[in-house]
């Protein structure tokens, strides 16, 4: 069987594993890492949840390889949180029941990330666009945008806050 | 629902390229890998090799030179989505880029690969008819050129031969407004029915117009007669019933558990017209 080594940047760390090229980036991260907070539901693009960034843009972790990281840079959900506590995103989805059995809620995470990254206080339609590649079956999406919305919301009045002053 | 083993590089020109997929039986190139990962998951492609070709820097980029937009088919879907160049140049392929997808596809997808892929439903192939692109292909012995309508034969079937790569699409500059249109079942899903609608109107008179449809049957269909009733009598609402009536109904053959060939008949003149409404008054900067 072929092996191939693949060197990235993963979560700011550099890595080194050793996978067969048919692998693919999320089976890689959860099977040789043990990072098991990317998930895998439909295995074929569809559903979201393996959701991770690449060089800070959200991809599908089951529609790349492993070996295509290569002197890249992934950032998983466990990357994306803080060491301890909550990130704002994550925060926002709690107090907003933005899940129930939380298996959509990594990629729906770094979903956002990717957007707010780029976009600090997106309307609701920027947020459904960000989202609309990620499936959620407890929620119905409605807490999920409240959540974004309310990230959007503080966003703004601290933007604003630093405004005069600036 | 995980690929069976295969051997893979990551060429860095496109001679390399060219020499790893001539010299094996069953090479496949892999570009954004949107499409092909989901067919390696299921099995349903075998490759033994796969030559990775986001690593030939030379096969990604966007340039408009001499009333030529050149778009490398290794450019990501996202950075046509943004290219100010590619709104000016040729609007209907951001317009149908809005429909490709999601964000995360949009990231890691690319214009050469969906076109090279062929879905009978993508909306890439259909814009690329209906802006008379032309499709750069490179082989060993050289380089070809096909107009896109050429391109594109079958079901995830086009004119690209074992051991060829597409590294461009060449658009000439759009003439005309434009729309995209199409029913999904859901917002980035394939088209039941989709159409690009290209239409340029001068002092009254139909210079030029382009109707294509898509998600019908094997490939996107030129509705050749519709778009030459209106280069006859114009854009007019009379000279769209006309064409309306004239489209070509006859070619649809995709009946689905999504969408019958009956339901796609009857989607299909009423998204035309809207489509050229909003084409006919559309500004050619979006």
């Amino acid at each position: 069987m072929t092996t191939r080594d693949v060197s990235f940047t993963l979560n700011g760390r550099p890595a080194t594993l050793t996978v067969e090229p048919r692998q693919t980036l999320a089976d890689a991260v959860r099977q040789h890492l043990g990072l098991t907070g990317t998930h895998l539901g439909c295995e074929h693009g569809v559903c979201g949840a393996c959701t991770v960034l690449l060089d800070g843009d959200a991809i599908r972790g089951c529609l790349m390889l492993a070996v295509q990281a290569e002197s890249l840079s992934i950032t998983t959900i466990e990357g994306a949180s803080p060491p301890e506590g909550l990130g704002v995103i994550q925060d926002a989805m709690q107090r907003h029941h933005a899940l129930q059995c939380g298996f959509c809620s990594p990629g729906m995470v770094l979903a956002l990330e990717a957007l707010f990254a780029h976009t600090p206080c997106p309307g609701e339609d920027e947020i459904r666009e960000a989202i609309s590649g990620n499936l959620c079956r407890c929620t119905g999406y409605q807490p999920i945008v409240a959540a974004a919305l309310s990230v959007a919301e503080k966003n703004r009045a601290n933007l604003g806050a630093a405004a005069p002053s600036a | 629902m995980k690929p069976a083993p295969f051997d893979y590089e990551a060429p860095t020109t496109i001679a390399d390229a060219l020499k790893l997929l001539g010299g094996h039986e069953d090479a496949r190139p892999i570009a954004g890998g949107q499409s092909l990962v989901p067919m390696l998951a299921f099995r349903l492609a075998r490759p033994s090799l796969l030559v990775d070709l986001n690593r030939i820097p030379s096969l990604a980029g966007i340039e408009e030179k001499g009333g030529v937009l050149r778009i490398g088919a290794m450019t990501r879907q996202a950075a046509v989505l943004a290219s100010d160049t590619v709104k000016h140049h040729a609007p209907l392929l951001i317009q149908a880029l809005e429909n490709v997808g999601h964000p995360p596809t949009r990231a890691r997808g690319t214009i050469g690969g969906s076109c090279a892929h062929a879905d009978p439903a993508a909306e890439l192939p259909s814009a690329m008819v209906a802006l008379d692109a032309t499709m750069v292909i490179a082989a060993s012995g050289g380089e070809r050129r096909v107009p896109a309508d050429d391109f594109f034969i079958g079901a995830f079937e086009t004119v690209l031969q074992t051991g060829e790569i597409l590294v461009a699409l060449e658009l000439p500059k759009q003439t005309g407004g434009s729309a995209f249109l199409e029913v999904s079942a859901r917002k980035g899903d394939f088209g039941i029915v989709t159409v690009a609608a290209r239409i340029a109107v001068k002092d009254g008179r139909c210079t030029d117009a382009a109707l294509v449809l898509g998600g019908i049957t094997e490939r996107s269909v030129r509705c050749a007669q519709a778009e030459h009733i209106l280069k006859e009598q114009g854009a007019t609402p009379k000279a769209i019933d006309v064409a309306l009536a004239a489209l070509p109904l006859d070619t649809v053959t995709m009946d689905s558990r999504l969408a019958s060939a009956a339901y796609r008949r009857r989607l299909i003149p009423e998204l035309c017209r809207r489509a050229i409404e909003a084409a006919t008054t559309s500004k050619v900067a979006l």
